[in-house]
């Protein structure tokens, strides 16, 4: 039997060498944060996506291997801190993102940043991958890696169909 | 009080600066240049969250040069480092009640605001409104060994100096290269 995908994400953070990791919930990430207390992984809670792209910076100076963990609403919400601080100095940064607004989706709100996400991401060279199901996720390791190994941000969408598969 | 004299005081610390964008970071510059200073050059409202991070990231004393208005861009900012205080932060605030980089408009903090209760709120239990620079001394070397939140009262001149004439590379490797020094 696989492993439950929440646990696959959370293995893969600390496979990745993970120490910090930033987020604002999300219904599809509640799982990975639950998960994410039971390890040595330092979790900090953020008020507002910005304030998670600042602290992760800052982590960074101090040689840590930050992540921040967010639905792609956040990405509207951290664009500026992203551009003009992480990547502006070249610190790394995975985003390891919820996408919501896509097929199945209920909530009609979410339907606009849904659709721009990937835009949003283009325009601002953001290299990203879409994960749709578990044999995708090496693809997640792989861009993990990319940020620290680059100094760059990079971003990971995780769609809702990943977790249909186990539930 | 004045900006410049509140930030000369804090770059003749031994710690890490994290320094706000636009005149601060231009002051700081033009009192001393140093490889302990990481100077913002954009992402305003970053500066306490940045410097939160670096010190739960490391043991060093960590100072962050804030301002009024960009605190109140992530006043978020305060209930985490309430909830994490490493004892290695300190959080200067400085107060001029205006938008000093932008052509000084004003803010809330000339009104009805009040930024030490707003971080006692928060959580934050040490937390001091200074208004010279002897009272600022004072304070981080009482609490020098704890987190520590401090609102400097500054008029809201700028002092006539230059940009920073570095590329953001060269101050982020310069600074992480302080960073990893072994402490004497």
């Amino acid at each position: 039997m696989n492993p439950h995908i929440d646990d696959e994400i959370v293995n893969i953070l600390r496979e990745e060498g993970i120490d910090l990791l930033c987020s604002v919930p999300c219904i599809m990430l509640a799982g990975v944060l639950k998960k994410v207390e039971t390890t040595s992984i330092i979790h900090i809670p953020v008020t507002r996506e910005e304030e998670g792209v600042g602290i992760a910076a800052g982590a960074a100076l101090g040689g840590k291997r930050p992540a921040l963990l967010m639905q792609n609403s956040g990405l509207g919400n951290s664009l500026n801190a992203l551009l003009s601080l992480t990547k502006l100095y070249r610190l790394p940064l995975p985003l390891i993102i919820s996408q919501r607004g896509g097929k199945g989706e209920k909530v009609l709100a979410q339907m606009p940043m849904g659709k721009a996400t990937p835009n949003l991401l283009k325009a601002s060279r953001i290299d990203y991958v879409r994960i749709k199901e578990r044999d995708d996720l090496f693809k997640m390791r792989k861009m993990i890696h990319k940020a620290f190994a680059n100094d760059r941000v990079t971003a990971i969408l995780l769609l809702r169909k990943l977790w249909d598969e186990t539930h | 009080m004045k900006r410049i004299e509140v930030i000369k005081v804090l770059s003749e610390r031994d710690g890490l600066v994290i320094c706000n964008l636009g005149f601060p970071s231009r002051e700081l510059y033009a009192i001393k240049d140093s490889p302990s200073h990481f100077y913002m050059l954009g992402s305003m409202g970053m500066a306490s969250s940045i410097g939160l991070g670096l010190a739960l990231a490391q043991k060093k004393r960590v100072y962050t040069i804030d301002g009024d208005g960009s605190i109140l861009m992530n006043l978020g900012s305060l209930t985490t480092i309430a909830h994490h205080a490493p004892q290695n932060y300190c959080l200067i605030i400085i107060d001029n009640k205006s938008y000093g980089s932008t052509g000084n408009q004003p803010t809330s903090t000339g009104q009805k605001t009040d930024l030490e209760k707003i971080a006692r709120a928060a959580g934050i239990t040490q937390v001091k409104t200074v208004e010279s620079l002897e009272d600022l001394q004072q304070h981080l070397d009482l609490h020098r060994n704890e987190l520590l939140v401090v609102i400097a009262k500054t008029d809201n001149s700028n002092a006539d100096v230059p940009q920073v004439p570095l590329l953001p590379h060269f101050i982020k490797k310069r600074f992480m290269g302080e960073v990893m020094k072994p402490t004497l």
